[in-house]
């Protein structure tokens, strides 16, 4: 049960060990008698996990009144975005509704705000930011893109024209289970949080639990891989409620599920290298999106099918809804190519997502524009 | 593709100061992966067209602030969760970036890409000579599985002399996590 927090490697080095309380007396009694010395560096382990949690608690800021005073340059907890989400509907109830999709393994909800300006079952864009919890420049993203949406919908012409006829779709925080994990335990957790029968290991990649190819080479089958496709298709409740929506909705024209990080925009295929038959087309919207995107800031960004761009990766978002026929189905890797990575300074969150949104506007405008 | 060797690659490169955008450098590099032993490194030889821009200022500034330290120099979480890195800490980070370079290159295949994703832990181990030596408890990103690797390793340097891994060891993961 000896958990090693700096593993042995040789004679003359320190190891590191939590233990914990039934096997202490034995520990000590064989270093002893070993003539082995130790020190102990933490009494109680629970007591400092307590009061880290204690203040982090305590010293969180003050919830917002309204989302002109919300700061959007900063990384926010699960509890401050939904919060966020309420504020904004309640501001904007001509605009904005947010609706309830499912619930996550933990019997979190899972929220995705529906920005309409009427009709009934309009043709729709979804967005997605957060299926990956610790891509944080993501889901802090989704904040910005909302409030972006709510301050243009009138003035922009292009977002106006869009709202005209099509809606959109965005949900923030597509993995919540993992995304309070990576704020309470393992900033570098990935995956959702679920159980399987069989493993102690916990959580399924959400980017490989999709009914497209599932199962095959670009996921694991080892639950405690960081990419584990899960025991089934739709196992995990966070992607089922997403499949759900969609087939209910039936009339969404685009959708984009946004990552990060690696600067990089993809069109499917994921699980096979065969091109989909709109390859030639998703291609050219790549090309203009990523000219619009670096026309703010220089930010290169590369682009092409998931399988010759990064890797092989089966059961993938947008290869199950291009698959629907979803023919706009485009995923994003934002900000950066590995200085920072995960952690990218909160600093780049509005520049990144201003960026990112012009090219949004690329593919939502063509969506539009080739409505039939 | 070299018969019962491996696979080389002819790259040409530009370097980029980390510090200052403007300044570049041409680099040209042949990297053969070795057939069959997984274990051995690519072999890298590298030339570089023009020199490396000059140093020594900073060096000097950031071995006599720790030199001049009371105490051993101890840190975590580089950069923290919101990204960010106190102005004091940036040169261990960019020594760790360095260091991770070495751990990175000795452990690369055709079929990896690491990124060094945060230092952990960074702690100063006393020394008689005139060498900083720094223990790091780092993670590394890998893309293609997308793992998160522990790695500890110890970092010799002095601003005349190169970098050095004195040691390194991929760490266990925590059962926690």
């Amino acid at each position: 049960q000896l958990d090693f927090w700096l593993a042995p490697r040789g004679p003359g080095h320190p190891v590191d060990v939590r233990v914990p309380f039934p096997s202490l007396q034995p520990l000590k009694a064989h270093l002893e008698a070993n003539g082995v010395s130790y020190s102990i560096m933490i009494e109680d382990v629970q007591a400092l996990v307590d009061h880290e949690r204690m203040e982090m608690l305590r010293g969180r800021r003050q919830l917002p009144l309204s989302t002109n005073t919300f700061d959007y340059a900063t990384y926010h907890s699960l509890d401050e975005i939904y919060a966020f989400m309420d504020l904004l509907v309640a501001e904007n109830p001509n605009l904005v509704s947010k609706i309830e999709i499912g619930r996550s393994t933990e019997n979190r909800p899972l929220y995705v705000l529906k920005f309409s300006k009427g009709g009934t079952n309009r043709p729709a864009v979804w967005i997605d930011t957060g299926i990956h919890s610790r891509e944080w420049v993501t889901q802090a993203s989704g904040v910005w893109f909302a409030k972006k949406i709510v301050l243009d919908h009138e003035n922009d012409r292009d977002l106006a024209s869009l709202l005209d006829r099509m809606d959109i779709f965005l949900e923030i925080v597509t993995n919540p289970d993992g995304f309070v994990f990576t704020q309470t335990q393992n900033r570098m957790w990935r995956k959702t949080r679920s159980r399987h029968s069989g493993s102690a290991c916990i959580g399924v990649d959400p980017n490989r639990n999709w009914d497209a190819g599932f199962g095959g080479p670009g996921a694991s089958g080892n639950p405690c891989s960081e990419t584990y496709h899960g025991p089934y298709a739709n196992s995990e409740p966070e992607v089922k409620a997403i499949v759900d929506f969609v087939k209910n909705h039936g009339n969404i024209k685009a959708f984009v599920s946004i990552h990060s990080y690696s600067q990089l925009l993809l069109y499917p295929y994921g699980y096979t290298s065969t091109p989909v038959p709109d390859q030639q087309e998703l291609h050219q919207i790549s090309k203009e999106a990523v000219t619009a995107l670096s026309s703010l800031y220089g930010t290169n960004y590369k682009y092409g099918s998931i399988i010759t761009t990064i890797y092989q990766a089966s059961g993938g978002t947008i290869d199950w809804t291009y698959n629907q026929g979803i023919k706009y189905s485009f995923t994003f890797e934002l900000r950066d190519t590995g200085r920072y990575g995960f952690l990218l300074p909160a600093k780049q969150i509005v520049p990144t997502a201003q960026e990112t949104w012009l090219a949004l506007k690329v593919i939502m405008l063509h969506a539009l524009d080739h409505l039939h | 593709d070299i018969d019962d060797v491996g696979h080389k690659y002819h790259l040409e490169l530009v370097l980029e100061d980390v510090l200052d955008k403007d300044s570049t450098v041409n680099c040209t590099a042949e990297v053969l992966y070795h057939l069959g032993n997984k274990n051995l490194p690519p072999d890298v030889q590298f030339t570089i067209e023009g020199e490396l821009k000059n140093a020594d200022e900073a060096d000097n500034i950031f071995y006599n602030q720790i030199k001049s330290l009371e105490k051993e120099l101890v840190a975590e979480n580089i950069p923290d969760s919101h990204g960010n890195v106190p102005p004091e800490m940036e040169p261990i980070r960019l020594l760790a970036w360095v260091a991770s370079g070495y751990v990175i290159w000795q452990n690369s295949t055709e079929n990896t890409k690491f990124q060094l994703a945060q230092i952990k832990h960074v702690k100063q181990v006393k020394r008689s000579d005139e060498y900083l030596e720094f223990d790091y408890r780092i993670l590394l990103h890998e893309m293609v599985s997308q793992e998160i690797i522990p790695w500890q390793m110890t970092v010799l340097w002095h601003p005349q002399h190169s970098v050095q891994v004195t040691q390194d060891s991929r760490q266990p993961k925590h059962a926690s996590e």
